[in-house]
C-alpha cells in the first residue's frame, strides 16, 4: 500500500517530527516527546495535524433521514450550528466506525471519519443510501479537505489572534460553518480529542500549511507546541475517549463499550438498533471497564486480563502508565461478572500476573467550554 | 549515536561490559534514543540464569513494552533497583546506567558479538535503511 503524505508533511521533517506510517498515512509520532507535548496540551496548548481524518458530505432532501438512520445519535434533536458524537454500526450492532457529525442545517451535514476507515465507511453510507432510497448526495471530500486540532487550555486565546470571529460564541460541540483564521475560509469547531478546551480546523489542502505555522508563530508566548499522535493517544486515553481498532471494532457493540451518551435507543430506528435493544435486555455479558494496576507493571493493548485463578476473562483495550496521573490505569473489556468496581482482576504482563482494580472510567476531570 | 569503546553489542542493541567473570547489561543510545522517555523497567529476579538470546526483562517507553535480551549466558547477581524507581535514568545516560551485573558462564561467547568499530557500521547500516 503507498504510504501518503498529508499537505503537512514538509513542516513535520523541518520541525525534527518522528515520523512513522500510521492508518496509511506517514505520520508525526512525536516532536519534542510524547510527555513534554502530553504536558503541554494539559497545561497550555498543543496543535495537531489530523489530516488523516476522512470527511464525507450528506446533502439534499433527505439527509436528516438518512444521517438518522446511518448513526446511533438521534439527528433530528441536533441543531443547526452544533455537532454531536455518534457511532454507525453493522445490523449485528457491531461498530462499522465512531464519528463526528455537524449539522449545518436539515440538509446539509458534515461527517468526519477514521482514516483507518474511509473507504470501508464510504462503502457503507452508499450500501445505507441504496437500501434506503434516500434521496441524498453522498461525496467523500476526504482528498480536499486537511485538518489541525488546537487544544488546551490557552488554545482559545491563541486562535483567536488570528479568527475573525470572537470564538466565545461558540460553546464545546458548536463551531462556526464559515471564519477566517489568518484570512483563509474555514470550518472552525469547538471539539477534539484530547478532553481539554480547544479547536478543529478544516480547510482546503494548499492552505493548511500557512495556518499551521501562524498559529505556532502567534501561540509561542503562550507555550504552544506541536503535537505527534503518541501524545494523542495517551491524552485521548486519560480522558476516557475511544479508539476505533482498541474499544471499538465490528466485534463491539456501542454498549458493550460503554459510551451510551451516544445511543439513542428510544429514538427513530438506526441500522444495529434491533440488535441492541435486544442485547440491552438480555443483559450484557462483558463491557469495558477501567482498572487501576496495583502491582508494577504497564497494562498494554490486547494484553489478556485473567482472575485469580488464571482463567482468562478479557482483554485490555489500552493502557498506560498515564502521564497526568503517574499511575498505571487502562481500558478493559471483561466478563460482566468482573464488571463490578473494586472487582480485583489480573494482567498478563508478560510472564506474570499483575493485580489490578476495577475503577472508575473517568479518570481525569474534562476541562471542556 | 553514541557509541562507548571496550564494550560488546548486540543487534537488538543492548551493551555487554566484562569485568572479568562479571558482565554488565544495559542499552545502547541508539535504542534509548528509539525508545524515547523511559516509564518503566521490569527486572528479572537475582540468581535468574540467563541464556543468550532470551529476554530476562523489559524497557517500557511511553508508548510500547521492549524486551531485553541476555548477551551472553549467565546467573544474575545483581539488579540495579534505581531503576525501578527511575527508569528516566537510562535516557540520561545508558552507559553509566546498567540494568544487570551477571557471572558469565563462558567468556569466549563475546565473540559472537560485536566490539564498538562494527556496532558503529552497524548502525550505519540501519540508517540506510531508513
Amino acid at each position: 500500500m503507498d504510504v501518503r503524505k498529508t499537505h503537512l508533511y514538509e513542516e513535520h521533517q523541518k520541525l525534527g517530527a518522528k515520523l512513522m506510517a500510521y492508518s496509511g498515512w506517514e505520520m508525526p509520532i512525536e516532536y519534542a516527546g510524547i510527555k513534554e507535548e502530553h504536558n503541554a496540551v494539559r497545561e497550555k496548548a498543543g496543535l495537531f495535524d489530523v489530516s488523516h481524518m476522512g470527511e464525507v458530505k450528506v446533502t439534499g432532501k433527505d439527509a436528516e433521514k438518512f444521517v438518522q438512520y446511518l448513526v446511533t445519535n438521534d439527528a433530528k434533536s441536533l441543531k443547526e450550528g452544533k455537532i454531536f458524537y455518534a457511532m454507525m454500526c453493522y445490523e449485528n450492532g457491531g461498530i462499522v466506525d465512531d464519528l463526528l457529525v455537524y449539522k449545518y442545517n436539515d440538509e446539509d451535514f458534515l461527517l468526519v471519519i477514521n482514516a483507518a476507515n474511509v473507504e470501508k465507511d464510504f462503502d457503507w453510507m452508499k450500501s445505507v443510501k441504496e437500501k434506503g432510497n434516500y434521496d441524498i448526495n453522498l461525496v467523500n471530500i476526504s482528498g480536499e479537505i486537511s485538518e489541525v486540532a488546537l487544544q488546551g487550555p490557552k488554545a482559545e486565546k491563541i486562535l483567536q489572534k488570528i479568527a475573525d470571529k470572537d470564538l466565545k460564541e461558540i460553546k464545546f460541540f458548536e463551531f462556526f460553518p464559515e471564519i477566517n483564521i489568518n484570512g483563509i475560509k474555514c470550518i472552525v469547531s469547538r471539539s477534539g480529542y484530547t478532553g481539554e478546551d480547544g479547536f478543529e480546523i478544516y480547510t482546503e489542502n494548499e492552505n493548511i500549511a500557512s495556518i499551521w505555522r501562524k498559529i505556532l508563530e502567534v501561540g509561542e508566548e503562550e507555550g504552544v507546541q506541536p503535537i505527534g499522535l503518541g501524545a494523542r493517544d495517551t491524552l485521548r486515553f486519560e480522558a476516557n475517549l475511544p479508539l476505533y481498532g482498541n474499544e471499538l471494532s465490528k466485534d463491539i457493540t456501542p454498549i458493550e463499550a460503554g459510551y451510551n451518551f451516544a445511543v439513542k435507543l428510544d429514538g427513530d430506528d438506526f441500522s444495529g438498533r434491533d440488535s441492541l435493544v435486544k442485547q440491552k435486555e438480555e443483559g450484557l455479558k462483558r463491557k469495558i471497564v477501567g482498572f487501576e494496576l496495583l502491582d508494577r507493571g504497564i497494562p498494554r493493548h490486547e494484553y489478556p486480563v485473567v482472575n485469580e485463578a488464571g482463567e482468562e476473562i478479557g482483554f485490555v483495550t489500552t493502557g498506560y502508565k498515564s502521564i497526568t496521573l503517574g499511575k498505571s490505569i487502562g481500558l478493559a473489556m471483561v466478563d460482566i461478572e468482573y464488571a463490578k468496581l473494586d472487582t480485583e482482576i489480573y494482567i498478563q504482563i508478560r510472564k506474570k500476573q499483575a493485580k489490578a482494580k476495577v475503577i472508575k472510567r473517568s479518570f481525569l476531570k474534562k476541562n471542556y467550554k | 549515536m553514541k557509541v562507548m569503546d571496550n564494550l560488546y553489542y548486540t543487534k537488538d542493541h543492548e551493551w555487554l561490559k566484562i569485568e572479568g567473570k562479571i558482565g554488565y547489561v544495559g542499552i545502547a543510545d541508539y535504542a534509548q534514543d528509539q525508545l524515547g522517555s523511559i516509564v518503566f523497567v521490569e527486572l528479572p529476579e537475582e540468581d535468574d540464569e540467563i541464556e543468550a538470546g532470551e529476554a530476562f526483562g523489559a524497557i517500557e517507553s511511553v508508548k510500547a513494552a521492549t524486551d531485553i535480551y541476555a548477551p551472553v549466558d549467565g546467573t544474575v547477581v545483581e539488579c540495579n533497583y534505581d531503576l525501578e524507581d527511575e527508569p528516566e535514568l537510562i535516557n540520561e545516560d545508558c552507559y553509566e546506567n546498567w540494568i544487570i551485573k551477571i557471572k558469565i558462564d563462558d567468556e569466549s561467547q563475546k565473540d559472537d558479538l560485536m566490539n564498538a568499530d562494527e556496532y558503529k557500521e552497524y548502525l550505519e547500516t540501519l540508517d540506510e535503511e531508513e
